[in-house]
């Protein structure tokens, strides 16, 4: 099975049409992957729905890379 | 001269299309000169239920060719294919949009009903998932002023940024409200026309409900049959259509190709019914008229008409009238035509689509057919060009749009001459 890295690289490339070369896990969504705020609210969608899971409005703005996707999810889905 | 007095003078120099017939101008024009159907069985969604199961969409259509995947994933296809027909347009121009130039140049594109099928599938998404669901694109990715947003987005394009909205007849007023932003000098270059994809089962469902489309399910391609004796109503069609429209003096400056000059642009109101004209066709006949006064030219000048010729049973018959009222002895002698025959109904691109129609037809000196009008109904007694193209020699012609609520458009082009 694929990991929570690969799954939300996977999201992350497909969404923002991005290389996967620049889907590094310090990379902002917005200030080098090219998101808008409406990308990274879509992108937040996909990931409660790739994860089965429901991210606040609060904690889904400090999402800003795939590290801090990642981070949330690791501490708050279960069975991830 | 006066100031109050000065007018420029319009002409056209650019031509864009994605149709049912075609994803491009001349592929479109080939297919219906050569009296090519473009209606066909829905596949794209489930039909079961609906009174009418086919459609006249848009097929094999590449996105890619103008915009990443990326991008095109946040717009319903009505924005899709009103960029894909601006950026043939704009191409085909040769424009070049710069910092000297770029407040001089605008956009005037609308829809007729705008992004139905990105706001269905929200919804859809509303009622079994709960609003957490909804896109952040739905609103962006649905209003009817995107393709006119997204494309001064792309070019950079500062001047006039407006839709005009009027059912059926919104690519005929967008087209003539923009020469006339160029006529009265607020831009040099503007792009303007239509866009539409409505063939969705809850478009499909409302028009049906309305009694307005054929049902001849057993065969698409003889369903739109303007003026014939068993015509039952139109067929939805889908696609776009969008002109570069330019003052001559911008046009001669840059040495750009000119198809043709837009003489004259007339609008009306029926102030009659919802969805049907007067049987006298009296709002139609007041909007040729007003394009023809526009332009200063006489009806005897004018060889062929595009008409609305939706095929449904009032609306033919009115058009009819209406170019019996205004030609009066030379009705019988002037050419015209319903391309919806083999395009069906693009609602908000249909005026568009077939303002590009007329222009070809005047380059190349042929009327395009009528197709499937195998027996002409009583009072349908015009020259509907039955079946097949007529070469014919042509000066000016008038291009007919009339839409829901009553309300009418006419485009006159005429052949350039300096």
């Amino acid at each position: 099975m694929s990991t929570i890295e690969d799954r939300v690289k996977k999201i992350v490339v497909e969404q923002l049409g991005v290389n996967e070369e620049q889907v590094t896990m310090e990379a902002s969504f917005v200030d080098d992957l090219g998101a808008d705020s409406l990308d990274t609210v879509e992108l937040v969608m996909l990931l409660e729905e790739e994860f089965d899971t429901e991210i606040p409005d609060d904690e889904a703005e400090k999402i800003n890379t795939v590290q801090a996707a990642v981070d949330y999810i690791k501490a708050n889905v279960e069975g991830a | 001269m006066e100031k109050s007095a000065m007018k420029n003078r319009v002409v056209v120099t650019g031509l864009g299309m994605v149709s049912p017939v075609g994803n491009d101008v001349e592929t479109s024009w080939q297919a219906v000169l050569a009296g090519q159907s473009g209606a066909a069985q829905i596949d794209a969604f489930e039909t079961e239920g609906l009174a009418t199961t086919f459609a006249a969409s848009v097929k094999n259509f590449d996105v890619e060719t103008y915009m990443s995947k990326k991008e095109a994933r946040k717009f319903d296809s009505f924005i899709q294919y009103g960029i894909a027909a601006s950026v043939q347009a704009i191409q085909d121009s040769e424009i070049e949009i710069t910092d000297e130039n770029a407040h001089r140049v605008g956009v005037c594109i609308a829809s007729g009903l705008g992004g139905m099928q990105t706001i269905e599938n929200n919804h859809n998404q509303l009622l079994q998932r709960g609003p957490r669901r909804v896109s952040p694109f739905l609103i962006p990715g649905s209003i009817i002023n995107m393709v006119a947003g997204q494309l001064s987005i792309m070019y950079g394009m500062k001047g006039p940024n407006i839709s005009i909205v009027t059912a059926c007849t919104t690519g005929v007023h967008n087209i003539g409200h923009a020469a006339r932003m160029i006529a009265y000098g607020d831009a040099d270059v503007m792009v303007a026309g239509g866009a539409e994809m409505a063939t969705t089962p809850l478009v499909i469902a409302g028009f049906a409900s309305a009694k307005a489309l054929s049902t001849r399910n057993d065969a698409p391609e003889l369903a739109s049959r303007p003026w014939d004796r068993d015509r039952d109503g139109f067929v939805l069609g889908d696609g776009a259509g969008v002109v570069v429209l330019e003052s001559l003096e911008s046009a001669t400056a840059r040495g750009a190709n000119i198809y043709a000059e837009l003489t004259g642009f007339g609008m009306s109101g029926d102030a009659y019914h919802m969805t049907s004209p007067p049987n006298n066709g009296e709002g139609a006949a007041a909007a040729m008229q007003n394009a023809l006064n526009d332009g200063q030219i006489s009806p005897a000048q004018v060889q062929y008409i595009n008409a609305h010729g939706t095929s449904t049973p009032t609306g033919d018959i009115a058009e009819t009238e209406a170019v019996k009222s205004i030609f009066g002895d030379d009705a019988k002698s002037v050419k015209v035509s319903s391309t919806k025959s083999m395009t069906g109904h693009l609602l908000g691109a249909a005026g568009s689509v077939e303002a590009i129609f007329s222009l070809l037809a005047l380059r190349d000196q042929v009327a395009p057919p009528t197709i499937n009008l195998d027996n002409p109904d009583e009072g349908c007694d015009l020259n509907y060009v039955p079946h097949t193209a007529q070469e014919t020699a042509i000066d000016n012609v008038l291009c007919n749009s009339f839409g829901f609520g009553g309300t009418n458009g006419s485009l006159l082009f005429s052949k350039f001459e300096k």
